[in-house]
């Protein structure tokens, strides 16, 4: 009774804790905010969402049954399927989820303010991220482990199956495309970041060959001589940057640099997983692991002011960074923060099998997305606690501010957000880098943000060590999610072919292997070369149409969930995932509807390819431009047709799912629930709880 | 004291080891003796080859 008592008490604390926080953000107006009020409105929403909604979900909805023995106990190979404890699996969940979007797309998202940007990623992540990630994995844990496409086709018939096939080969397509650009911008003139993120290739490959021939498996030790050379390697970058022969070996614009990723994407897809896949992702969960709680460590203590006001002018559409109103694309362009349809990909397939009980879905699927929203949310303040004029004079594309770093300025203060050409030099000069303009993605400016947290925690001093730790952290896990996601590609591929030609289908069959490699890297190549040859700065395109993908994949994941719900007779219940479906059709319908009819030549597809033309034929563009306007013309028209397909693709899996739904309560047959048998687990004693 | 702390750090250790997967030959091993004890198992390079290979064949790493 008294427990009882106490923890009504306790949590009418946190609730009033949350709504505080929460209120002092929402209301605050001109005047800097601590960041502590962030993590502590972000932490009362996510324990309140997890101990009462997802609680609720889980015991009234899904009907978690503890005593119903999982894929991991009863296929149980000693392999991939093994009961495990609940901490490690979600620590491998966790890395698996866990990418650079979620650090890219808030930091974007700041030229809204800070406002619009945080309240999405805490109430997209716990009514929808969380909820899908969570039925997704519970879902899966009833069908053996089956991933997405195969519950998909399933549950909702072969166009469901061929859609989510489509969605995640075009999802990866173009994700890969702009990490690759936010890893050239990064890189851009900057020999230290350059030879750094070059170092991590021999690096990784000098791992993998000692966790192969020299001590096997030996993963701890691998990984720990791994890291210590990737901190040399980020302290090497400084001594090459001062070298006057070798600084100029590895100065470069973006073009080369594009071709260099484009390379390197090819030669990873070939090449052994052991030599360079697989080291490079033990080296790059333990930077994010680590460099993600150093952050969190960082900004308690410190307690940084956000500068950043609450609600930018650029609601109307007119942002620098990405054209566009407030709605709806701070909701695309915050993507993986909130909502990643990615998830759902780990969430089926890989961790059902390895639950020991189904009682540990609400921890790992709903906790593991509320911590990735977190993530997000430090990212926002990474990058809010830049003075504004800062954050823009980094993120704003040359095309847009102008060349010139007077220009840019004038251009920028004139908006209302103070900044000195003296200011930036001063800045650039502090991180070790020659300029800072311009380098649009997002990287730049949470490695200049996470620097100045870190530098205020840890010594002024090392400045410059801060901003390309930074960097390399991002670098190194973006190119992890680069090679792993070729490499999927690749096999998806494959398995398409292989259905014309039986012998493309054979993964090790090395013609094949080339054949189809080379066909993912082109693809996604094409849209990093546009993306550098882009004088708008290629983000402005390619992160919208990356946010459009992700959320369909989101809503294809939501489509299969509340499907399921139908069948299984809980259309009373069915409105937890219906409702994120139904806000996920709207966003990415009105943003594919922007894309494409809007007369503003920053957001339509299509006005940008007419404005193009017409000036070409008017001869009005300068000859450089003029060389490169067929291909933009073509790229922007080819955009164009994909945000379309996407559209379409959504509303045939939707309205297909309402088809099976309608057909289900009209008691017509539908394909029939592929849940396995209930079978009682064995592993309660013998499992120790902790 | 000292004990206590001693069983702490070994527990760190191992969930270290289990987090990173350093431990996964133990674990093949172990299920090769409950389940399959009549097969020779495989040594710890093959053990390590496979599993990679196997890991990298799907899809490991989100956005």
């Amino acid at each position: 009774m008294h427990n009882k008592i106490l923890s009504i008490f306790i949590w009418i604390v946190v609730a009033l804790l949350g709504a505080a926080a929460l209120g002092g953000i929402a209301l605050n107006r001109g005047e800097p905010i601590n960041a502590l009020w962030f993590i502590t409105a972000a932490l009362c929403v996510y324990a309140i969402a997890y101990r009462f909604y997802a609680a609720w979900i889980t015991s009234k909805v899904l009907l978690i049954d503890p005593t119903r023995a999982t894929p991991a106990e009863r296929l149980n190979n000693g392999h991939d399927f093994m009961p495990t404890n609940r901490w490690i699996v979600f620590g491998h969940h966790f890395a698996a989820i866990a990418g650079p979007g979620p650090l890219v797309g808030p930091t974007l998202a700041a030229q809204f303010g800070y406002l619009p940007g945080t309240l999405w990623i805490l109430i997209g992540a716990v009514l929808g991220g969380c909820v899908q990630d969570m039925v997704t994995l519970f879902f899966s844990t009833r069908r053996n482990g089956k991933s997405l496409g195969q519950m998909a086709r399933d549950e909702l018939g072969a166009v469901g199956g061929v859609a989510a096939l489509v969605a995640t080969l075009l999802i990866m397509i173009i994700l890969i495309a702009v990490l690759g650009l936010v890893v050239v911008n990064a890189m851009k003139h900057s020999p230290w970041a350059t030879s750094t993120v070059t170092a991590t290739i021999p690096i990784a490959m000098l791992v993998g060959l000692y966790m192969r021939n020299i001590r096997p498996g030996r993963v701890l030790e691998g990984s720990l001589l791994g890291v210590i050379l990737l901190l040399l390697a980020v302290a090497g970058g400084g001594w090459v940057d001062h070298q006057p022969g070798l600084r100029d070996l590895f100065d470069h614009p973006g073009l080369p640099l594009a071709w260099a990723v484009i390379a390197y994407g090819f030669a990873a897809a070939i090449l052994p997983v052991w030599l360079l896949l697989a080291p490079r992702d033990y080296l790059s969960t333990y930077m994010k692991l680590g460099t993600v709680i150093l952050l969190a460590i960082a900004i308690v203590w410190m307690q940084p002011h956000v500068k950043m006001p609450a609600f930018t002018q650029f609601v109307d559409g007119t942002g620098p960074i990405f054209g566009g109103k407030l709605f709806p694309f701070v909701f695309i362009t915050i993507a993986c923060g909130a909502i990643s349809g990615f998830h759902a990909l780990i969430a089926s397939g890989t961790t059902p099998k390895l639950l020991s009980n189904e009682r540990d879905i609400r921890m790992i699927g709903y906790g593991g997305m509320a911590l990735e929203s977190f993530v997000a949310i430090m990212a926002m303040i990474a990058a809010t606690v830049l003075d504004p004029g800062v954050f823009f004079a980094i993120n704003s594309p040359a095309g847009v501010v102008g060349k010139e770093a007077a220009d840019a300025v004038a251009k920028i203060s004139s908006w209302g957000f103070p900044v000195t050409v003296e200011q930036m030099s001063l800045l650039a000069q502090q991180m070790g880098e020659s300029t800072l303009f311009a380098r649009t993605g997002g990287a730049p400016s949470l490695a200049v943000g996470m620097a100045s947290i870190f530098g205020s925690a840890f010594g002024q001093g090392m400045l410059s060590m801060w901003y390309h730790f930074a960097i390399m952290f991002e670098a190194i896990f973006i190119l992890t999610t680069l090679d792993a996601g070729t490499r999927v590609g690749r096999f998806m591929l494959q398995d398409m072919l292989g259905n014309i030609w039986p012998r493309m289908g054979e993964t090790s069959w090395y013609p094949s292997v080339l054949l189809s490699s080379g066909l993912i890297v082109a693809a996604w190549g094409y849209f990093l070369y546009i993306g550098v040859i882009d004088p708008n700065g290629g983000i402005n395109i390619l992160w919208p149409l990356f946010g459009i993908s992700n959320q369909i994949l989101a809503a294809i994941a939501l489509c299969v969930a509340t499907g399921i719900l139908v069948k299984s007779d809980k259309l009373k219940h069915a409105w937890i995932t219906a409702l994120p479906l139904a806000w996920l059709v709207i966003i990415t319908s009105a943003a594919v509807w922007e894309k494409l009819i809007s007369p503003d030549v920053r957001i339509g597809f299509l006005s940008a390819a007419h404005s193009l033309a017409d000036k070409l034929a008017a001869g009005t563009l300068p000859p450089e431009k003029a060389s490169v306007a067929p291909t933009l013309i073509f790229n922007l028209q080819l955009d164009a047709a994909l945000a379309l397909f996407f559209a379409a693709l959504l509303w045939i899996i939707v309205l297909d799912m309402l088809r099976i739904c309608i057909r289900h309560l009209s008691n017509k047959p539908v394909p029939p629930l592929s849940e396995a048998p209930h079978h009682v687990t064995q592993l309660e004693e013998a499992w120790q709880r902790d | 004291m000292a004990k206590r702390l001693k069983i702490w750090l070994r527990r760190c250790w191992q969930v270290a080891r289990q987090l990173s997967g350093d431990d996964a030959y133990e674990r093949y091993l172990a299920h090769h003796t409950a389940c399959h004890a009549d097969t020779a198992p495989l040594s710890r390079k093959e053990f390590f080859q496979r599993d990679q290979q196997q890991k990298w064949n799907s899809i490991k790493r989100c956005c």
